[in-house]
């Protein structure tokens, strides 16, 4: 941190970088500063050590650093499939997933997923013991998906999340979080095999969308498979719908 | 010769495994009761027999024949069990008791037709002891070599159940026996086929033909036979009682009382078991009650129980997912421990650094399911079905699941092919389907849909209806016809609504329910 620091110094102070910049000279001030701004995250990337989780490459599109950080929350609205597609990767590289609060998560479409069953922990009904359980299961477990009850305070949510850093786990929330580091979910989706009276589903083709940590992030989106007609989770070939690039431009 | 046989009584308690199941039943002696081992007769009672049921029939040949059959299965365990205590009581009134089988034991003459004045007297002690156990009709043989003795004691009539062989009689006493109650149906089949048809005639075989013929095992059915049977009468070790046992006065009511009242008893169990160098990896925990109730359950345990794990495992019991300062229904008046299964230390041994990051995922896990119950922590495996709230199967922590995944691998007709739902919700919920005009869909006779589905509400309330865009269905699934309390016939459907969601509905009775969301 404290050379990110002195490097920001040295840059509005004196104007002059001491690091060697890019061979050819940014044509505009604007141009100059996402540059910089870049430098400046992959110095801090490095610096941080945060350890990641091998996640699905599929994923790595809307995940901030392109991969779930251990100690971190991440939080998914509405998709339980989502929060499967999260799981997957960690949960196929040997990681132990658990489930608090989630008493319709459907085992079948889990496993199907990819995600190994008996390596997953389910705890349905943690009652008014929510924050205990989830707490507990934080401390063994690599991943933990957990959706909290509604009265859940900002203090409870900071204890988590120091108890997270600390024992190096991942938290997935289902619902809202005031701590996250990225909040997921399904903007748009499309089916395939079904049609009207005939055939069965074979396939989803979603956008999902993920907001950062601090909100002045540019949003993420990625055209996803979720999943294929072979159950499998992976990026989608087909360009994005048309109002995508257009936020694009809005924002960027 | 005779100087090496050892002098025997056997005593026979003829019936046992039927004696034993009723006493667990609770059925009075009277009833007509058959014991089923793999569709046959394996035992019936004396009631039974007198209406003609015999060993070996089918099921419903003996049903058949006695209309009134009370029919249960075979427990080999449950036979053992329940000659436990008769073993220890006549262990009290003579030493060197060998078990022969359930129902069935010898004993080692001289000794207690010394103590007793002669072995008439010994025969009657043991029955009398029999009979204040409440065992009525056993019979006694007494004879040179536990084989003649156990032949003698057959050989006995309700009415004189002591049979005593003179000293040296025995050869004379087996010899008109039929060949077939010698061990080994090959044997005694062969023997037959060579015009050999007693005992009596098959020991009058030179022994050294008969062992170059038949082999050792031959060669020993011949000295049976010739009442030379050298064995001698081994008693048995009675082992160790690892059981704890906490009995409360007055009752406690309350399941937290419980629990700290079997505290220090766990530990000393675990202590003990530790001091023999076993671990122990499954326990039996019965509770008795004020009223007379007994609940009795063997719980599991993924590596081996501490003490901490056996009052965790009794308090489960006792609450049986209720709140742990939840009243009980009457009164504990006992809880009694015992080790179901035990294992030696050696196999459960640690590893230098530990037993890796498994052992630490399972305290945890044990922890959260010390706060929440047994059931509150759970694993998943896939099991059989065609509904999808069958095919999962959810395991407590610590169990073992129930099939052995062969149920999985079956083809299922009419389950569902491509995605699974991602919810599957646990208690169905109630849902509505329209039509373009408002009417609601079903499914006529024919199982052909009434109308197309046009308007869809996730919660069955007005205000959230929306379009469908896209539908299949029906698929009927038609479970156990033939079951009139677990049958269910129903029809699946799959549809898309405008949200972009995707559910799997389904209509039972006319009525629309939501199986599972594909969120």
């Amino acid at each position: 941190m404290n050379s990110a620091i002195d490097f920001f110094e040295e840059v509005f102070e004196h104007w002059s970088m001491s690091l060697p910049l890019p061979s050819s000279p940014p044509a505009t001030a604007r141009e100059q500063v996402a540059v910089l701004q870049q430098r400046i995250s992959s110095m801090q990337a490095t610096k941080l050590e945060t350890k990641t989780l091998p996640t699905s490459p599929a994923l790595a599109a809307v995940l901030p650093g392109g991969a779930l950080r251990q100690g971190a929350a991440y939080s998914v609205e509405g998709s339980t499939t989502l929060v499967m597609a999260l799981l997957a990767g960690p949960s196929q590289s040997g990681s132990w997933c658990g489930v608090v609060g989630l008493p319709g998560f459907g085992v079948e479409a889990a496993a199907r997923f990819g995600i190994e069953l008996s390596r997953l922990v389910l705890v349905p009904t943690p009652g008014e013991q929510w924050l205990t359980v989830t707490a507990a299961l934080v401390d063994v477990l690599g991943v933990v998906v957990t959706r909290p009850p509604a009265g859940t305070s900002d203090a409870e949510a900071a204890r988590l999340a120091a108890r997270l850093r600390q024992r190096g786990c991942t938290l997935i929330v289902v619902g809202g979080w005031p701590q996250s580091e990225a909040v997921l979910r399904i903007d748009s989706s499309r089916w395939t095999g079904l049609g009207r009276g005939h055939g069965y589903l074979s396939g989803r083709e979603v956008t999902v969308a993920s907001a950062g940590r601090t909100g002045f992030d540019r949003p993420r989106r990625a055209g996803l498979w979720l999943p294929d007609a072979e159950q499998r989770f992976h990026a989608s070939a087909r360009p994005r719908p048309a109002i995508v690039p257009d936020l694009r431009e809005a924002t960027g | 010769m005779s100087g090496r046989l050892t002098r025997t009584i056997v005593f026979w308690c003829p019936d046992w495994p039927v004696v034993a199941a009723g006493q667990a039943a609770g059925h009075a002696t009277e009833v007509p009761l058959a014991l089923i081992d793999r569709g046959l007769v394996f035992a019936c009672s004396a009631a039974a027999r007198r209406d003609g049921v015999r060993r070996g029939l089918r099921v419903r040949e003996a049903q058949y024949r006695c209309t009134g059959l009370v029919v249960a299965p075979y427990d080999p365990v449950q036979d053992s069990r329940a000659f436990e205590p008769v073993i220890s009581r006549i262990e009290e009134i003579t030493p060197g008791v060998q078990v022969v089988r359930p129902g069935t034991c010898a004993i080692r003459s001289r000794g207690p037709s010394r103590y007793y004045g002669g072995e008439e007297q010994a025969a009657e002690a043991v029955i009398r002891c029999l009979l204040e156990l409440g065992i009525e009709g056993a019979r006694i043989g007494i004879a040179d070599g536990p084989f003649a003795a156990e032949q003698a004691a057959r050989a006995t009539v309700p009415g004189a159940p002591v049979h005593v062989v003179p000293p040296g009689g025995s050869p004379a006493f087996l010899a008109p026996l039929p060949i077939g109650i010698l061990a080994g149906d090959r044997l005694a089949t062969l023997l037959r086929r060579l015009g050999v048809h007693t005992l009596g005639e098959f020991a009058a075989l030179d022994a050294g033909d008969v062992r170059r013929r038949f082999g050792a095992d031959g060669a020993f059915a011949h000295e049976k036979a010739g009442g030379r049977d050298s064995r001698s009468v081994v008693p048995r070790v009675p082992p160790k009682l690892f059981d704890a046992d906490v009995v409360f006065e007055p009752a406690l009511d309350r399941t937290d009382q419980v629990t700290f009242g079997i505290r220090a008893t766990a530990d000393r169990f675990i202590e003990t078991l530790t001091a023999a160098r076993l671990v122990c990896t499954a326990v039996r925990v019965a509770v008795y009650t004020e009223s007379g109730e007994v609940s009795e359950r063997v719980w599991l345990h993924p590596r081996w129980f501490s003490p901490g794990d056996v009052v965790d495992r009794v308090r489960w019991q006792l609450q049986g997912g209720q709140a742990i300062d939840t009243g009980l229904r009457s009164g504990v008046a006992r809880v009694h421990i015992s080790p179901e299964r035990m294992d030696s230390t050696a196999h459960h041994e640690q590893g230098l650094w530990g037993s890796g990051p498994d052992e630490r995922i399972h305290h945890g896990l044990t922890r959260v399911q010390s706060m929440l119950g047994h059931e509150g922590v759970l694993t998943a495996v896939i099991g059989g079905g065609r509904l999808f709230a069958d095919r999962q199967v959810l395991v407590p922590w610590g169990d073992r699941p129930a099939g052995d995944g062969r149920a999985e691998a079956e083809p299922w007709p009419g389950s569902l092919p491509g995605v699974a739902p991602a919810t599957v919700f646990p208690a169905r919920q109630p849902v509505a389907l329209l039509q373009a005009d408002g009417a609601p869909v079903d499914v006529d006779d024919r199982g052909l849909v009434t109308g197309e589905p046009a308007h869809f509400s996730p919660t069955g309330s007005a205000r959230d209806y929306r379009d469908v865009e896209a539908w299949a269905g029906p698929w009927p699934v038609t479970e156990r016809w033939w079951d009139a309390e677990h049958g269910r016939a129903l029809h699946r459907f799959q549809l898309v609504d405008t949200d972009g969601n995707a559910w799997l509905l389904t209509l039972e009775d006319h009525r629309w329910w939501a199986e599972g969301c594909y969120d």
